[in-house]
């Protein structure tokens, strides 16, 4: 005789079926009256060639309970900034403050239509325009553009302010080669950065990085001898959370052969409101609204990438400007088409208006002193880890980071525990991964970024799980190589999903796989 | 420790070349398989495209990152390994043989020459891991 225990079923919250698999003919979330017209034939409304005939087989059917703890459950999977620490390097994934939600929903704003005119789009036409003076006191460069929609987009319109204002001092028309074309960029850029001066038609050459992990200035020199140079496109603090102390010579390279500096503004949180990239000799940077100024990063946000430039570069920054226009006392504010110089529009209407209303709810309540101090707490919380995990992860630079910290899986593999195990151990801490293997130039990479947004006691905690992973790797390192143990699905074969994806549901594999 | 055959020669990008006549059959190098992690998908260039020496020919794209693949020596393509299109993973199992990755008319013996040897290679691999 066996005894044994009827084991239970897991309940629907512990795992959720796709919409499709919870369908049940003949279930619905409607009723409707009855009919109280005359029924027309379909077919004399619609004609056949574009009615489909397939009775919409494979729809779920299910009720409107249904679809509620459906969505709400699936809902309560997702890890946000809303509900922890979310140190994704090179991320800035700071909190989004309820305050910025409210008033990007006024009524005014939210519901303008894009294509009413100048007189009836005041409010918002001065809400981009103080945005814009902002920006400018904040980058220290006075020409600003909110269209672009995100970060690269923002790099793309900055190299080709570049490009416009390098054609138009040379006296090059487009059509002409050869123009200067050698875009230079560190070994330790983001990918996008070569993606964009590919797009714009430049020549990509690669700047070596020194063992300190900064710009290495007798390449940079040996690179700028070879000629053609229109630029140089930098991150500063760069990607190894290290600020270019050099960056004013850099700069003087770059004018004295004969090109301008693009800074690339992904870190910019670790400069607000304490030093300023015009100030530094830089020529053009792109902000992400969505990492340095708290609007939704992630989720579809969507991102704002505003271009701020010089004066030398503004005639070519994208039309329409918002500009304000004094009249005898009276200050009203209009779009500028006129710009005959301009690359022309990178998007379309203003960009994306709801960011722009978040970021400066962001900048005045934080105010010149908020706006430093939040840049210190963010400098300052990554040193407290990097601090803190300097005896337990190999950390591949000596000076101290900026906003961000770059350890390596070195000790810990030679036990066999990698970055990415490293990284899946965590989520059973509790905590969203850190940005793993960026950047390139650092084999096996965790790029740590707090933010400002953390306090002590979840940087101790987090600290503490690192530690403990590092112990995990020591004496026990299956734990970390199977990691992770508390989520509902375990490690996932990720070279299989990408080898062999599978794309799409489809109701009848599901029948033949069962 | 990485496996380095003996009768190839080395780039210091990690990649091998096999000559024969003048013909240059080229992959990555064991060392380099490991490094990346699991292969997902390698990207190669077109029969006839000429390459000069350390100049990209294409790239492979891992599980961690997208990295490009350097021609240890000038040449043009003459042969495509296609099988890698529908089997990446060729990469992590078999570097030396089944993974080769094009083969080329190699533009300039001494160029070959100027390469590593595997006893090279293998201390250029110990100095970098240190």
């Amino acid at each position: 005789m066996k005894s044994h225990t009827p084991k239970a079923a897991p309940h629907v919250t512990q795992n959720e079926a796709l919409i499709f698999e919870r369908s049940q003919p003949g279930r619905t979330g409607y009723s409707l009256p009855p009919l109280d017209v005359d029924e027309t034939p379909l077919d004399e409304l619609v004609p056949e060639e574009f009615r489909r005939d397939d009775e919409l087989e494979g729809l779920p059917e299910v009720s409107e309970t249904d679809v509620v703890r459906h969505f709400t459950r699936i809902s309560t999977w997702n890890y946000s900034v809303d509900l922890g620490m979310y140190p994704l390097g090179s991320c800035t994934m700071k909190y989004n403050s309820r305050l910025n939600e409210k008033v990007a929903r006024i009524n005014g704003f939210a519901n303008l239509h894009p294509l009413a005119p100048d007189a009836e789009a005041q409010g918002a036409l001065q809400l981009l325009h103080e945005l814009q003076e902002h920006l400018a006191e904040i980058t220290g460069l006075p020409g600003v553009s909110l269209q672009p929609a995100a970060g690269a987009h923002g790099e793309m319109t900055g190299i080709m302010l570049i490009r416009a204002l390098l054609d138009s001092r040379d006296g090059v028309a487009e059509s002409n080669s050869p123009r200067r074309n050698v875009m230079l960029i560190p070994d330790s850029a983001h990918g996008t950065n070569p993606a964009s001066a590919n797009l714009s038609g430049f020549k990509v050459k690669t700047v070596k990085s020194t063992a300190e992990g900064l710009t290495d200035l007798e390449a940079l020199r040996a690179l700028c001898a070879e000629g053609d140079i229109a630029g140089l496109m930098l991150t500063n603090p760069n990607t190894l959370g290290l600020f270019e102390r050099n960056i004013k010579e850099i700069c003087g390279i770059i004018h004295d052969a004969g090109g301008l500096v693009y800074m690339d503004g992904a870190n910019m949180n670790a400069l607000v409101g304490v030093a300023r990239p015009g100030d530094m000799g830089v020529d053009v940077i792109h902000l992400n609204l969505h990492k340095t100024f708290s609007t939704p990063h992630g989720g579809g946000g969507p991102g704002s990438g505003p271009c701020c430039c010089t004066k030398e570069l503004e005639p070519f920054l994208p039309t329409p400007r918002v500009v304000k226009d004094v009249r005898g006392g009276d200050e009203t504010y209009k779009l500028d088409f006129n710009r005959p110089q301009s690359i022309g529009r990178v998007k379309a209407f203003h960009g994306n208006f709801g960011m722009a209303v978040r970021a400066l709810s962001y900048i005045l309540t934080h105010g010149r002193d908020g706006l430093r101090e939040a840049t210190e707490a963010a400098v300052l919380n990554a040193r407290y880890i990097a601090q803190g995990l300097k005896d337990d992860y190999d950390k591949p630079f000596d000076s101290p980071p900026m906003h961000e910290v770059v350890f390596t899986d070195k000790r810990q593999s030679r036990k066999g525990v990698h970055t990415l195990d490293i990284a899946k151990r965590l989520i059973d801490y509790g905590f969203h991964p850190m940005t793993i293997y960026f950047p390139l130039i650092v084999q096996g990479a965790m790029l740590i970024e707090p933010t400002e947004s953390v306090g002590r006691g979840e940087l101790d905690q987090f600290i503490y799980a690192m530690k403990q992973i590092a112990r995990e790797a020591l004496e026990d390192p299956e734990t970390v190589l199977n990691a992770p143990h508390t989520t509902r699905i375990g490690r996932l074969d990720e070279a299989a999903a990408a080898r062999k994806p599978v794309l799409r549901w489809k109701a009848e594999e599901q029948v033949s796989a069962a | 420790m990485a496996n380095v055959p003996e009768k190839l020669n080395y780039s210091k990008d990690h990649e091998w070349i096999k000559v024969e006549g003048e013909t240059g059959t080229v992959g990555i190098t064991d060392h380099a398989q490991h490094a990346l992690g699991d292969v997902v998908y390698v990207e190669l260039p077109k029969v006839g495209d000429k390459f000069e020496a350390h100049e990209a020919f294409g790239s492979v794209e891992s599980v961690k990152a997208v990295s490009e693949l350097f021609s240890p020596v000038s040449g043009e393509v003459i042969e495509v390994n296609e099988s890698l299109q529908d089997e990446p993973e060729k990469v992590n199992t078999d570097p030396y043989g089944e993974a080769w990755m094009i083969r080329i008319r190699v533009g300039s013996a001494g160029e070959v020459d100027s390469l590593l040897t595997s006893a090279e290679y293998e201390d250029y691999l110990k100095a970098e891991t240190e």
